[in-house]
């Protein structure tokens, strides 16, 4: 498969590195004892520290580092046993104290590495350069009056983990397939909860673009990204526009850039002159982070199993295919929903009907698994039935359709509806001779050497039958009286 | 190390603070004066000592992850120049 992009002077290679913010999943700050939670009435869960008040120091929140060592940890990063607290600073609105504490030459976890599923069921390695620990900033409202802004400083504060990536992307694709493993990853160890509408996690997309086998090329940033589909979108637009300006004679600018969603494409930020000088020095309010290693091997005892070694053992145990064993694992509750379907029953069967019959009416219905209109159990329940032989395949699908509707037993709607499936022999051949007897035209092209009209045949009795016979008894029945 | 009247004035808007020209010059000379008494430093020979991060031996200190804190926009708010519905309100920024 070829990431190459074609352009006027040839083929072109697109080079993704990205920066994911995660905000950390914990009740308080990461310096003050304010609440993070989502949505709460402006400025109501802010202490006079996230408010920048003069004289209030950080104190820091011992649940927040155990997140982020976990996360370094569930991304077979190093987690480093010192790292030390930086002041990033610049001005803006929502930044009261002037600068974010932030993580610098010493972040908490170095290296990583996160596994790509892709769609041919192929696996590719990225690499994590780092994540650290750093405040996340308030919330500006441009939209609210015509020439005023309003601050909301609930988010002042809150613990957010910047993971960078390497520049190791060659593709939208895998920069999706990236941004999903993670989300994944952070979902599995309770780190993040993955929300991109609410802004739990953001990415930040460089992107360059090169000949094969030519040195990287300058690079753009478009900042603020918040879903998948953005991503991929903001990536396909920028390596375009590049590939334009240089073929048209142009040279890229290293700058910062906006996605527009409306439009899908990205413009430059406004960025003002000295923007990017953020003169980092070690905040001198806070001693550097030293980890007991104790705690760090603690931590990495107690992890989940997470998705490439639950996907590695759905592979191993239950024959599946690696693409369908990484669509189940790729949420938790997924995983737990195929894990009841299959016990005790054929896997690929049950992957099967997880993956096409529920996936689709989760779809339909916008629900999600945790909320499925048909429980694992009663999914269970339904296998049950195809696999006893008491329904065929085909009105399965119609039962689990009722199943969705009325949220009763498989059970209850084949004895409701009359649908078990017909293997009585008697009953069959009696279809057969019904359909025949009104074909005679058909039976004798088939007996002078028309095979391809068995399948009317087929298609004949089993409407006869209500669709109820079962199909391999009534292709064996069919074929010797055809035969005469 | 000696600051010329450029560095100054970079520095000077990088912390948001208005110099008048005039004065360039000579906050210039001060600053260059300061920063060569703390060069100073740079003559002891710290070969091997490990860097020192506070005088006390003292170690990071670590809160529990409890909300004990906020909850009161009405003190956060009260000193700001301006305010609406509970936010700070500030001359537009736009990005």
């Amino acid at each position: 498969m070829s990431n190459l992009i074609k352009g006027e002077t040839g083929e072109w290679e697109v080079v993704i590195g990205l920066e994911i913010h995660a905000q950390v999943v914990s009740n308080a700050k990461l310096f003050s004892g304010a609440a993070t939670a989502f949505g709460a009435e402006p400025n109501t869960q802010v202490s006079f520290v996230d408010a920048g008040f003069p004289g209030m120091l950080p104190v820091i929140n011992r649940f927040c580092v155990e997140q982020a060592i976990k996360t370094g940890l569930g991304i077979e990063g190093k987690v480093n046993e010192t790292s030390v607290f930086d002041r990033k600073n610049y001005f803006y609105a929502d930044l009261p104290q002037g600068y974010q504490i932030s993580q610098y030459q010493q972040p908490i976890v170095s290296g990583g590495t996160v596994q790509l599923d892709m769609k041919d069921g192929s696996t590719r390695k990225i690499g994590v350069t780092r994540l650290h620990l750093e405040q996340d900033a308030g919330k500006s409202l441009h939209d609210q009056h015509p020439s005023q802004s309003y601050i909301d400083l609930n988010r002042s504060g809150v613990a957010l983990m910047e993971i960078v990536s390497e520049p190791e992307m060659r593709s939208a694709e895998e920069a999706g397939a990236y941004i999903k493993k993670l989300r994944s990853i952070l979902r599995y160890l309770g780190t993040c909860d993955g929300n991109m509408e609410e802004g739990s996690l953001r990415c930040d997309c460089n992107v360059s673009v090169r000949k094969p086998g030519a040195a990287f090329g300058t690079r753009t940033e478009t900042k603020n990204v918040n879903s998948v589909r953005y991503v991929m979108q903001a990536i396909e637009y920028e390596a375009r526009r590049q590939i334009e300006v240089i073929e048209g004679g142009g040279e890229i600018k290293q700058e910062t850039r906006l996605f527009d969603p409306n439009k899908g494409t990205t413009r430059p930020m406004r960025s003002k002159e000295h923007a990017h000088d953020y003169r980092y020095f070690p905040d001198p309010d806070l001693l550097p982070l030293e980890l007991d290693p104790k705690w760090i091997a603690d931590l990495k005892n107690g992890l989940p199993e997470l998705p490439d070694a639950r996907k590695a053992r759905y592979v191993a145990d239950y024959k599946l295919t690696p693409y369908d064993a990484g669509v189940l694992v790729a949420e938790q509750e997924t995983a737990q929903f195929y894990e009841t379907v299959a016990k005790g029953r054929d896997p690929k069967l049950a992957a099967n009907w997880v993956t096409t019959e529920l996936f689709g009416a989760l779809n339909r219905t916008g629900k999600a698994i945790q909320d499925s209109p048909v429980t694992a159990r009663a999914l269970g329940g339904l296998i049950d039935l195809i696999s006893d032989g008491t329904i065929s395949g085909r009105i399965a699908k119609e039962v689990f359709e009722a199943m969705v509707e009325t949220g009763k037993e498989a059970a209850a709607i084949v004895e409701e509806k009359g649908l078990r499936q017909v293997s009585d022999t008697g009953a069959i051949e009696k279809a057969i001779d019904e359909v025949m007897a009104k074909n005679q035209d058909k039976v004798a092209e088939y007996r002078a050497g028309k095979d391809k009209l068995l399948g009317f045949f087929v298609g004949q009795t089993m409407k006869a039958t209500g669709g109820k016979a079962n199909p391999a008894m009534l292709n064996d029945l069919l074929k010797k009286k055809l035969a005469g | 190390m000696s600051l010329d009247k450029d560095t100054v004035r970079k520095v000077a808007t990088l912390a948001r603070i208005k110099v008048p020209d005039a004065d360039l010059d000579n906050m210039a000379k001060e600053l260059s004066g300061v920063l060569g008494w703390i060069e100073q430093l740079n003559e002891v020979d710290v070969t091997g000592v490990e860097p020192m991060t506070s005088v006390a031996k003292m170690k990071l200190t670590m809160r529990a992850d409890d909300v004990t804190d906020g909850g009161d926009a009405e003190t956060v708010t009260q000193n700001a120049p301006e305010g609406a519905h509970g936010f700070f309100v500030v001359p537009k920024v736009v990005e």
